[in-house]
């Protein structure tokens, strides 16, 4: 008796708090979805697919599309080359290495928000920090809140900054994992550090590498905190800019659904955020296996 | 940085049993390396310093052409005046305590539970079920937000914190690790002999799955504790002034002080000194357990 029940109950709980607050509401948003529904007056009309092909027929999803791709490319790519660099400085005999591990995940103890107010004032467009260094050494100040370019790097740099350590520490982890001995065999085949590195460290890193790119693609293409709090005034005005110029598409589903008081909608834009995160990361999965295996196979 | 011939020689030729473990390379590396480090550091850094130097001006100080580096007289002022504000700080870190710790415990013991049983107990459809944990764990939780908000008002949550705690009580992420660990560290002898001593299966999870899951929870703890302290996505919708965690106040206070730089960047960087107290005391847990996940990931 004792045998047969309790493996069960001791899984039980997982899965009824999950089932209750995690997997149920996913599916229950695709049935708001085909309906109008108002956050106090609660479900309204059905109304089929009409959610969805309102959602796409606005310009400002599309926006929020794009700004959300450009954010992602803008923060994964840099990141990612940082990391792997980062990781490759650790993995070595260093005195202190435990010090040096932590010191490089710093940033990740701070909240996104405290993060955002921060680099907020960093890069104020009349007395920011960084502009202040660009009139010093004679380059023309930047309106961070004023291009969609430059409001997405400035966002992306808000990413980075919290991330960048803990994937570095991932990679470093997937690094040490790689027996030692190849190297000494590339060593000893007269291979430059430099070599070795292409030709050893990334081909055996490509699982971790893998990982590390799903991650961050899920992560980033949800990005909110930052975007609501970049730019100031947070509070009644603008989201995303004065003209959307860094709207993400989780900010937009937030305005549909909470400004604007449509939730219909706003669970057709999550669904469309779901359906973009799969295809990314499907690419990803795809494109990573591919470079990795090509530095792989190089000889 | 090119090693030379002579030491690439010897160093095949030498018995590797000298080398210390985990840390790389048995040679030493040299200064450029520690020169790179103490960059990266810096600028990891950095903001937190900066944080403290807008704090500790005044606002003509800050809106000034002059460019200031330094930490000035005013910070003990500006900190005073976060916690006067209209925005409740205090009141905010102790939801923000709240939530957290009550999230992460349960976590811990949820993960711990199911992890034992899907470790350690043999039953029908196991590899199913774990399958299907491991599958959720990729899923991004913002997608279901909007039905959420609607069970929450239904069940009349709105501006409480439980609503924050429940959708916090487990994560997929804390079975996965759990069960990884308990597989390698829980040697089924253990079982056995507590059973045959005649120890229910709750007394044999308690006196001994617990004990041994101890490092792994106390990382898993670490993990959940700064996931929730930080999360503002979720709060920001549900919760009200009121009941506001940390992340939730600063936006209120940036929202209606946005041009008061020094008190802002105060209240942000109070409201990371608790997270940055634990990172003292448990950084190096937090380096384990990143590393340790990255592997078995």
């Amino acid at each position: 008796m004792d045998l047969r029940v309790s493996p069960y109950l001791y899984i039980a709980p997982f899965f009824v708090l999950f089932f209750l607050f995690g997997l149920a509401p996913m599916f229950y948003t695709a049935w708001v979805a085909l309906h109008e529904w108002h956050p106090i007056g609660g479900q309204g009309d059905f109304v089929g697919l009409a959610n969805f092909t309102a959602v796409l027929g606005q310009g400002m999803f599309w926006k929020s599309v794009f700004n959300t791709l450009s954010i992602f490319v803008f923060t994964a790519v840099p990141q990612l080359i940082a990391a792997i660099f980062i990781a490759a400085v650790l993995d070595a005999n260093l005195r202190a290495g435990t010090f040096w591990r932590m010191a490089v995940l710093l940033p990740y103890v701070a909240a996104p928000v405290a993060v955002a107010i921060i680099f907020s004032n960093l890069f104020g467009n009349q007395f920011g920090l960084v502009n202040n260094l660009l009139a010093t050494v004679g380059l023309p100040q930047v309106q961070w809140t004023g291009s969609s370019t430059a409001s997405h790097v400035a966002i992306s740099t808000m990413v980075s900054f919290r991330w960048t350590g803990y994937n570095a520490l991932i990679l470093l982890a997937g690094m040490q994992a790689i027996p030692r001995d190849l190297y000494e065999a590339a060593g000893i085949d007269g291979a430059s550090r430099l070599r070795r590195f292409f030709s050893v460290t990334i081909p055996m890193l490509r699982p971790t590498l893998i990982f590390v790119i799903i991650t961050t693609t899920i992560g980033n293409l949800q990005i909110f905190d930052e975007a609501r709090i970049f730019g100031g005034a947070s509070g009644n005005g603008p989201v995303g800019g004065a003209d959307g110029q860094w709207k993400t598409i989780t900010l937009y589903l937030w305005e549909v659904g909470w400004r604007q008081a449509n939730l219909g909608r706003s669970a057709a834009i999550a669904l469309l955020l779901l359906l973009l995160i799969v295809l990314i990361g499907l690419i990803n999965f795809l494109a990573a296996r591919k470079i990795a295996s090509d530095t792989g196979a190089k000889r | 940085m090119t090693t030379t011939l002579e030491s690439r020689a010897r160093r095949a030729t030498s018995r590797s049993g000298k080398r210390r473990e985990t840390f790389g390379e048995a040679r030493r590396p040299g200064w450029a390396t520690y020169v790179t480090l103490m960059t990266v550091a810096a600028v990891g850094a950095f903001p937190f310093y900066w944080t403290i130097v807008v704090g500790s001006w005044t606002n003509d100080v800050i809106y000034s052409d002059e460019l200031t580096l330094t930490v000035g007289p005013n910070l003990i002022d500006s900190i005073r005046r976060v916690l006067t504000a209209d925005i409740n700080l205090v009141a905010a870190t102790l939801n923000s305590l709240v939530v957290s710790t009550t999230t992460a415990l349960a976590v811990v013991l949820f993960s711990t539970l199911a992890g034992f049983s899907f470790a350690k107990l043999r039953f029908r459809g196991s590899n199913a079920l774990l399958v299907a944990v491991i599958a959720t764990m990729a899923v991004p939780a913002q997608i279901g937000v909007v039905p959420l908000f609607l069970v929450m008002n239904h069940l009349n949550l709105r501006g409480s914190l439980l609503a924050v705690i429940l959708p916090g009580l487990v994560t997929a992420f804390g079975v996965f690790w759990m069960t990884q660990f308990l597989r390698g560290a829980l040697p089924d002898e253990l079982i056995d002999a507590a059973r045959i001593d005649g120890a229910s299966l709750i007394k044999t999870f308690w006196h001994v799955a617990l004990p041994a899951a101890r490092p792994a929870a106390a990382m898993l703890f670490l993990f959940t504790f700064v996931g929730s302290w930080t999360n503002f996505f979720w709060p920001y919708i549900i919760l009200d002034s009121k009941s506001a965690t940390l992340p939730v106040a600063l936006q209120g206070l940036q929202s209606q002080y946005y041009t008061d730089y020094p008190l802002i960047l105060t209240g942000a960087l109070l409201s990371t000194v608790p997270l940055l107290v634990l990172f003292v005391f448990a950084g190096r847990q937090l380096v384990a357990g990143i590393m340790a996940g990255a592997v078995k990931g």
